[in-house]
């Protein structure tokens, strides 16, 4: 600490706690455009949610007298999810997509740790031929019709690997988790090999257990993108009963095409398979998938500020 | 790129500088040496490599479909070759035309009306010094980025649709019903609002690195020396954002033609094929939907052939302006 640091330390206890000596207090003005600014950003991201949710929990009577989605709750019911679980496409579909990120983030967290950690070496066998080939893909890519011809030639159409497989690996992802496990105290891989470890046993009980937060970041990265896998099942998947959640919402909320097995009106009367399925019940789809996400979100979000940036920044 | 120049391992250092043939000989053990050293490093990275080679590297040679005239029955080898027929019938498409203006002007309106908005954001929320507040808005903005495209339009639509909530108040209050949703004239304005919603938030997080790298002691002189808060703004913090902001933009040059295509194909059945058609859904439509696979792949190839080009510009670009870009000179 220099000697203006402590200074400026010892007066920030009359000031504001964070606010350095040297800067002006703050404007009257400045203060509230920057909080309307702040607020006005946070409700636009948190009311649609809001609203969402709490439409999937509503009585029909509350989105009639609503008019549509509702803000204000009057009643509250969960018939809404007690329907979806009782509707094979929607199970099936979110069996499917559970299915597709769990494998899916399996897959690709194994190949992008071995991956990043085998090039993470300077001077190892290889490696810039290696690093090369994968950075080409970043830039140039065959597009869409060829991965198409190549997927469905290896009997990927209507099977559920091509989900997985085509975009298992990111080489983004790859560079920034190279660029952290490069990182680890040398020190302390010298160490292991003087006391005859390999490779494998270096990665798994020194570098990765010094790089969890990087690691669980991008498993997030991963777990999120196979979860709201979309375009993929819509080329590859014909079959509704093997379609993950995404499509599920994109056919029978965003599109509005009649779900089979919805067709019920508030009183639970079972209308036939012509019938648009009720807000509630779509909102309480919407919302199912927003859940995991909600969920992991808390844990993994606070590794973004530290973790994430440097690297994304240097790769 | 043809040799990799390494010092001699050091026991076997001649008291001589070793002839040509010799150095030869002695770099080819080098090499045999550092592969029997890493071999467990390269076998890691084998299943990446395998992947990678699968699905990234086969359809790039599938791109010869755009010089066939491609059957499924024949497959690549015995599919005819027309040599560029296919592109010109590609050219002489009046909607591969339209697809390319949309995709152009969808990619400047973003670069006008998105590309400074993180920026802004991240300049706002570097002045916020209560940490508890910062990390509940940083927090809150992040999340849309997660969000799949169906969920954020799904999101949009229950909003701003003709049936939103933007609608229900209008009407409630006897006004005029206003659907941004299906209107082919603003769509553009609208699927930027889009990107803006979702994706703003993401993107300040490698902005507000760089400003936290800044040297605050750079601000305390400045301060000292009777700088405001705008001049300190203008003379110290723009230009230490500086390359990280001329970095973001060339990415964003490189994505000039991929912008998009799932909020395009999201939306078509909403707005109609005009107002929505980007090169990548042209290429989707009359390549898969229609199993016009070589006009498809034409397409294709013609798209990521002109993408490597503008990336590649407008990093040499860069360069000359004395930055880094992607990668250095």
């Amino acid at each position: 600490m220099t000697a203006t640091s402590l200074a400026t330390a010892a007066e920030k206890t009359r000031r504001n706690r964070n606010r350095p000596a040297w800067e002006e207090p703050p404007t009257a003005a400045g203060q509230t455009g920057k909080g309307a600014v702040l607020v006005f950003i946070v409700l636009v991201v948190l009311i649609p949610l809001y609203m969402v949710v709490l439409t999937s929990f509503s009585t029909q009577g509350s989105i009639n007298q609503a008019g549509g989605m509702v803000l204000v709750p009057h009643g509250i019911t969960v018939e809404a999810y007690r329907q979806i679980f009782t509707n094979n496409l929607v199970i099936s579909s979110l069996i499917a997509s559970f299915g597709i990120t769990v494998a899916g983030t399996a897959i690709s967290v194994l190949v992008t740790v071995l991956c990043a950690y085998g090039l993470s070496r300077n001077r190892s066998w290889g490696h810039r031929v290696i690093l090369m080939l994968l950075v080409v893909t970043m830039f140039f890519n065959g597009g869409l019709i060829p991965t198409f011809m190549v997927v469905a030639g290896l009997g990927g159409y209507d099977n559920y690997w091509s989900m997985i497989l085509p975009g298992a690996v990111s080489v983004f992802n790859i560079l920034v988790m190279r660029g952290f496990f490069a990182n680890t105290s040398r020190d302390l891989i010298d160490a292991a090999y003087m006391d005859g470890a390999g490779e494998w046993r270096i990665l798994t009980r020194i570098v990765l257990p010094t790089s969890r937060a990087v690691v669980a970041v991008i498993s997030l990265f991963y777990a999120v993108g196979y979860w709201n896998t979309f375009f993929n099942a819509l080329l590859y998947l014909p079959d509704n009963q093997k379609w993950p959640l995404q499509l599920v919402i994109y056919t029978y909320t965003l599109q509005g095409n009649p779900m089979p097995g919805t067709g019920v009106t508030q009183t639970g009367t079972y209308f036939g398979t012509q019938q648009i399925a009720p807000l509630s019940i779509q909102m309480a789809v919407v919302t199912l998938t927003l859940i995991p996400i909600l969920v992991i979100y808390p844990f993994v979000q606070r590794h973004f500020a530290k973790g994430m940036l440097l690297g994304a920044v240097k790769g | 790129m043809t040799a990799i120049h390494e010092a001699p391992p050091a026991a076997a250092t001649p008291p001589a500088p070793p002839t040509r043939a010799e150095r030869r000989v002695l770099r080819k053990a080098d090499r045999r040496r550092r592969f029997l050293r890493d071999r467990s490093l390269v076998l890691m990275t084998l299943p990446a490599i395998a992947l990678v080679l699968v699905f990234n590297y086969a359809p790039m040679f599938g791109t010869v479909t755009a010089f066939q005239s491609y059957s499924i029955y024949a497959g690549f080898w015995h599919s005819p070759w027309t040599g560029l027929t296919t592109f010109q019938r590609l050219f002489n498409d009046p909607y591969f035309w339209h697809a390319l203006e949309n995709t152009l002007t969808l990619s400047l309106v973003q670069l006008v009306l998105f590309f400074p908005v993180p920026i802004l954001l991240a300049l706002l929320l570097n002045t916020v010094l209560s940490t508890k507040i910062r990390t509940f808005v940083q927090s809150v903005v992040y999340l849309p980025h997660f969000f799949s495209w169906v969920l954020a339009i799904t999101i949009f639509q229950q909003m701003l649709g003709g049936a939103g909530a933007l609608n229900q108040f209008l009407r409630a209050h006897d006004m005029s019903t206003w659907n941004i949703m299906t209107n082919p004239d603003t769509f553009k304005l609208l699927v930027t609002a889009q990107v803006v919603w979702k994706e703003a938030g993401w993107g300040i997080i490698v902005f507000l690195a760089a400003l936290a790298a800044i040297d605050t002691q750079l601000y305390e002189a400045a301060a000292a020396d009777g700088a405001g808060r705008w001049r300190r703004m203008w003379h110290i913090t723009l230009p230490g954002i500086r390359s990280i902001v001329v970095l973001m933009l060339v990415l964003q040059l490189g994505n000039v033609l991929t912008i998009g295509f799932e909020q395009m194909l999201i939306q078509r059945f909403a707005v109609g094929r005009d107002a929505s058609e980007v090169l990548d859904t042209y290429a989707y439509f009359y390549g898969v939907v229609n199993a016009n696979f070589s006009l498809g792949a034409a397409a294709s190839l013609f798209k990521g052939v002109l993408s490597l080009i503008l990336i590649l510009t407008a990093n040499k670009v860069a360069h000359l302006f004395g930055e880094d870009g992607l990668y250095r000179r």
